[in-house]
């Protein structure tokens, strides 16, 4: 007895020692918070040292080396000095932290660069005014603001219902027969649908119809229906699919007919999502350039009327701008970055009344 | 492992032999013939005929995947919600087979109400909401004082009134597991059916609470005609008139009904081998 406890106990000494995992020891080595953050610091360090002797900040190069240096020095120091799984442990957090920061980066860079020269023309009169008559310095977008809504909006009014009602055929109806097979197959083929093709095919629609030289605020918007429809099919789709199941049999059990239940207990329980991926949707189209460029030209003055007529849009304005700047050439530039500007503030706009709207429409027992 | 002589002898009779308080003649009462129910080419349920009592509680136990949730299912066209399932024979309330030709299921469903294994309020719904959803979402108009009144008979019917009675605007699902299922059954009464189908109405909650689910259940049977599944045979045997007892032979074998009796006779003194097995947990 006396023997088998003596050689416990010196395992257990010979386990802390070396603070590895070995059963019979519990405790181990901690790298705390400090820990973690000598070794960013350390890493940064390094980073510098590849461009200090040079004199000139190379910024790519130092960003790569310390998150390199960060990820491989976490996981040697914990190794040391806490153990094999914590070092694991911290390697994958490191790896995952790395790649967040990593994609946050253009993001940050997009929003920074776009609001620094944007503020150039962030006035009044690029809000109020068009581009008619302006030759040289002044000017603004309101024409252009004007043509993206209208037809952003004609768009979203078009694609909304024929999604929605897509979305709500492919999840209450058509369940796992071979139409509704043939018709995810076809949604998915529609998102991969290159731009400028709905935007060729819409002009041809047109041309069609009207003869050649077509442009319109309409054709726009029936081209972005192309792009925005499939988008919304599957977000609403997906949301449709997360209603329990049980809600609908409780309906059904109080004898409510099917069309009731999906427009009374279906919709309302997963609006806050539809919603949101309408928003989405909705971003995804409001920058695009290609398809507007072919189908609605652009104008240099107001048009209300999407239904004949060029109409300038804030993505073709933005290009036009920067593409053929007029002299003096700053000028045209500064228009061309406050109307990025002014894409990416109704998009932030639109997000936030989405979220705001959703957090409304939630249900309010769900968390 | 001792058979019990009646029991051996009682078997050699019908297996779903008649007892002495049925059947009656009352309104509401559930014939079922024949009934042979599908999930596609599967045969999920053969050959069930049995007569269901109003103004009692019929429960119905047995091993799990025998059939007798599917049964209960089809009792008010629920069954054929889900893709390609399908039912043979007939299920004959007050002279209408529930699956003769030209048979509303939605209509069916206002006649016989159900009440689930967990209890699911709508979430976009507050209290009074949920109690009034069936009578709203049929398009029938309420006023303010109808809805109230509405209101305040089905959740004294479900024993919920006085818990709630303060917070009838808040969501339903703000109420416990238990309160909710309260709130499904002041649901499933207020559109006032003619029976009342609880599938496992207790499997998830708490003892307390199910005292009080049996509770209104044996209040219920006065105005109702109540079928339960349930898994628990000593609820089975606290609450229940009549008990019927399926099993199955094995996996892709459909479920039959062995035995259909008293529930004190199923529990002390059943017919069928097969049953005294499961009564007493010598079953497989």
């Amino acid at each position: 007895m006396m023997l088998t406890t003596d050689h416990l106990d010196r395992d257990r000494d010979r386990d802390r020692d070396i603070g590895s995992d070995s059963n019979g020891d519990i405790t181990s080595g901690e790298l705390a918070g400090k820990g973690t953050f000598a070794v960013f610091g350390g890493a940064v360090v390094l980073g510098a040292l590849t461009w200090l002797p040079s004199g000139s900040v190379n910024w790519a190069r130092w960003v790569i080396v310390t998150i390199l240096a960060y990820i491989i020095g976490t996981y040697v120091v914990s190794r040391i000095v806490e153990s094999k799984r914590h070092a694991t442990d911290r390697l994958a957090t490191a790896v995952m932290t790395s790649s967040f920061a990593v994609v946050l980066l253009p993001l940050v860079s997009v929003v920074w660069t776009v609001v620094e020269r944007g503020s150039n023309r962030f006035d009044w009169t690029f809000y109020s005014e068009t581009m008619r008559g302006v030759v040289g310095e002044g000017g603004g977008a309101y024409h252009a603001i004007i043509g993206t809504l209208i037809i952003t909006a004609l768009a979203a009014t078009f694609s909304v219902p024929f999604g929605l009602f897509t979305a709500i055929y492919l999840v209450e109806y058509g369940g796992k027969t071979r139409f509704s097979k043939r018709v995810t197959g076809l949604v998915d083929v529609m998102t991969g649908i290159p731009s400028i093709v709905a935007g060729l095919f819409a002009y041809a629609l047109f041309v069609l119809v009207d003869g050649p030289g077509h442009r319109s605020g309409l054709a726009g918007a029936v081209a972005l229906t192309l792009l925005m429809t499939p988008v919304v099919v599957r977000a609403s789709e997906e949301m449709l699919r997360l209603v329990p199941n049980e809600l609908r049999e409780a309906s059904y059990a109080l004898g409510v007919a099917k069309w009731r239940t999906i427009a009374k207990i279906v919709l309302p329980t997963a609006i806050a999502g539809i919603l949101t991926g309408i928003v989405l949707s909705i971003a995804r189209v409001i920058g695009e350039t290609a398809p507007l460029l072919i189908t609605v030209g652009i104008a240099q003055g107001v048009n209300y009327n999407p239904f004949s007529g060029r109409m300038a849009t804030l993505p073709v304005f933005t290009y036009n701008s920067y593409a053929f700047p007029t002299l003096p050439r700053d000028a045209s530039l500064d228009r061309a970055w406050a109307s990025a500007l002014t894409l990416v503030i109704i998009v932030a706009v639109l997000f936030t009344g989405a979220r705001i709207l959703s957090s409304i429409l939630k249900p309010k027992g769900l968390k | 492992m001792s058979d019990s002589p009646q029991a051996t002898h009682a078997g050699t009779g019908s297996a779903v032999e008649s007892d002495p308080n049925a059947p009656v003649d009352l309104p509401n009462r559930i014939d079922v013939n024949d009934l042979n129910i599908y999930y596609g080419a599967f045969k999920a349920v053969a050959d069930v005929s049995m007569t269901i009592n109003p103004q009692s509680i019929t429960a119905l136990i047995g091993p799990s995947g025998c059939g007798k949730s599917t049964f209960l299912r089809s009792l008010n066209r629920m069954h054929e919600v889900i893709d390609g399932a399908y039912v043979e024979g007939s299920v004959v309330i007050n002279d209408k087979n529930l699956y003769g030709p030209g048979v509303d299921p939605v209509a069916v469903r206002r006649k016989i109400g159900m009440v689930f294994q967990r209890p699911n309020p709508f979430p976009t719904m507050s209290i009074a909401d949920n109690v009034l959803a069936g009578k709203r979402l049929n398009s029938k108009r309420l006023s303010k004082t109808e809805g109230a009144e509405l209101v305040e008979e089905s959740l004294r019917g479900a024993n919920l009134w006085n818990e709630v009675k303060d917070r009838l605007d808040k969501p339903g699902s703000s109420l416990s597991g238990g309160q909710q299922q309260r709130l499904c059954i002041a649901r499933a009464i207020a559109v006032s059916p003619d029976v009342l189908l609880m599938d496992e109405p207790c499997s998830a909650l708490d003892p307390i609470s199910t005292l009080a689910i049996e509770e209104l259940m044996l209040d219920l049977k006065r105005t109702y005609n109540i079928v339960i599944v349930t898994h628990n045979m000593q609820q089975a045997a606290r609450v229940s008139d009549r008990t019927g007892f399926f099993t199955i032979e094995g996996t892709g074998k459909p479920g039959k009904l062995i035995e259909m009796a008293t529930t004190e006779k199923i529990f002390a003194n059943p017919a069928m081998q097969a049953t005294q097995d499961y009564v007493t947990g010598r079953f497989g």
